[in-house]
């Protein structure tokens, strides 16, 4: 069977070069990049290489950018480390209602610590008000969080107009730009940006490694003490596969980036025309324009996600949903909810993320397959029993 | 803990789906928890459960494990019908049932004893 991976903002495939890039970092040059040897200066050299081409894609300085475990670890670092580093000045750190867990529950530990949060709300359609981050600013506001693009419906947020407000108010600003990179050209100084989190295998590099953009003078705590690698901001033996993995990563993506959003925006137009036509009580979440160019986000009437995201796997479809069923985790997504969505509804959800690597063959495909999807789902469900107001969901 | 293949099959291949024309007993068990809802419907003769049909809204597990109770209960008496639990639906799927979905999506032992509350009801009028 012809596997279809329409998952890409859960992880993507890594490009055969960005292997090709790590392999003698596997099994040539495994030298400590501590060390003084020619094994250690190789190892060293390439770091500075991947650090060179990850400051360059984001407008910052090589030095200015650190290598760490991944995006949950960039988001911790940046709002734990800025957060207890600036405690002198004040203890209230804003957010959003939509952020990905790393940031929130990061948030909510700063909480159990003394710190406030404010968690900014989102209109429907998941955009963030300036307005409402101006209200919320304090004196005592040390940090802002927001992510530059949402992982579930792929709202965009005013990253340069946020970033200003907090400037304004004497504030950090970090951004998760976790799922931007390659999509959305973030500039740390035009978008005015103190800390912002990358994670490599969101654009065809490996997994465990991430990096976090930290602006000269920052103030900013490590999590990890040790040799003091990394300018002491992240102790630990440098991954230097998975760096000149990431390296490599985020020079093809920004080198391909107008070429791939373009393809990624036709593919996914097509899908959300066609997918909202070709079945009946099917919506989508999120903004039509402001958004990913990679990312759809429906839900549908009677069908409960996670049995169509194994429908559609059956079928050789890989996709996901921001529905959780089971006794440990029965919440459905706090990003729907945040958009006004009631739990009912986000049941049905169905996420569909593209990368530059999908075709509309493959779009094609899956719209063959979707109809008879939800058609089969609803006609195993007790419909006529499922007014809208009388099934429950959480 | 992914599916095992028994559930997949199940999901895949449900048994006794679908409405049932003058069923002698129709009853509904939804989970207020994550909102899976499930109807069982059941024909009873002598005694025992001749015929049974469902409808389920909800995970794959949910209506994997309808499927199975469906199967498990037709042509057993309506006594032992009702004996059959949530751990004996699980069990059914050697182990492909994951442990915390047991709680939430086996609902349909619960909606039988709704259809055969509703039979017994009809039987007195």
């Amino acid at each position: 069977m012809q596997r279809i991976y329409f998952d890409n903002s859960a992880t993507t495939r890594p490009d055969p070069r960005v292997v090709e890039a790590m392999r003698p970092y596997l099994d040539q040059w495994y030298g400590n990049a501590s060390s003084l040897h020619t094994f250690g200066r190789e190892s060293f050299n390439a770091l500075e290489e991947a650090r060179r081409r990850t400051s360059k894609a984001i407008g910052a300085q090589v030095r200015e950018i650190i290598f760490t475990s991944g995006g949950t670890e960039s988001d911790n670092l940046a709002i734990q480390g800025v957060a207890f580093a600036n405690l002198q000045r004040g203890n209230h750190v804003i957010t959003s209602a939509i952020e990905h867990h790393a940031v929130l529950n990061t948030c909510r530990f700063l909480e159990s610590q003394g710190f406030r949060v404010t968690y900014l709300p989102v209109d429907p359609e998941g955009v963030i008000e300036p307005e409402s981050l101006k209200s919320a600013m304090r004196k005592d506001t040390i940090l802002v969080s927001v992510m530059a693009a949402n992982n579930e419906i792929g709202t965009l947020q005013d990253v340069r107009e946020l970033g200003a407000i907090a400037h304004d108010g004497g504030a950090i600003f970090h951004t998760d730009a976790v799922q931007s990179i390659g999509k959305v050209p973030l500039d740390v100084s035009r978008d005015n940006i103190d800390l912002l989190a990358i994670s490599a295998h969101k654009f065809h590099g490996p997994k465990g490694v991430g990096a976090l953009y930290i602006r000269k003078g920052t103030s900013i705590r490590p999590l990890v003490y040790g040799g003091g690698q990394e300018r002491g901001l992240r102790s630990s033996t440098e991954n230097v596969p998975g760096i000149v993995g990431l390296g490599k990563a985020i020079e093809i993506s920004m080198a391909e980036i107008d070429e791939s959003v373009k393809k990624m925006t036709s593919i996914r137009d097509y899908i959300i025309k066609r997918t909202l036509s070709a079945v009946d009580g099917c919506y989508l979440n999120g903004s039509r324009d402001r958004r990913l160019c990679n990312n759809a986000n429906f839900r549908f009437d009677y069908v409960e996600g996670e049995a169509l995201v194994l429908s559609l796997d059956i079928k050789g479809i890989a996709t996901s949903t921001g529905s959780a069923c089971s006794s440990r985790d029965s919440e459905t997504s706090h990003v729907l909810k945040a958009i006004g969505i009631r739990n009912e509804q986000a049941r049905g959800s169905l996420r569909i993320s593209l990368s530059r690597l999908n075709t509309m063959e493959e779009a094609e495909r899956y719209l063959e397959v979707i109809p008879e999807a939800i058609s089969r789902l609803r006609s195993i469900s007790p419909v006529a029993m499922l007014s809208k107001s009388t099934v429950k969901g959480g | 803990m992914p599916y095992g293949p028994k559930v997949i099959e199940h999901f895949t291949n449900p048994r006794n789906v679908g409405e049932m024309k003058g069923a002698d007993g129709v009853g509904k068990a939804s989970n207020d928890i994550d909102g899976d809802v499930v109807v069982i419907y059941i024909k009873i003769a002598d005694g025992k459960i001749i015929d049974v049909r469902f409808q389920t809204f909800g995970c794959a597990a949910a209506i994997a494990s309808s499927s199975m109770f469906t199967e498990m209960i037709r042509g057993k008496s309506v006594e032992d019908a009702l004996k059959i639990d949530k751990q004996m639906v699980a069990q059914a799927f050697e182990d492909g049932m994951p442990e915390n979905k047991i709680e939430c999506s086996i609902i349909a032992p619960e909606a039988l004893k709704e259809a055969v509350a509703d039979y017994r009801r009809k039987r007195i009028h």
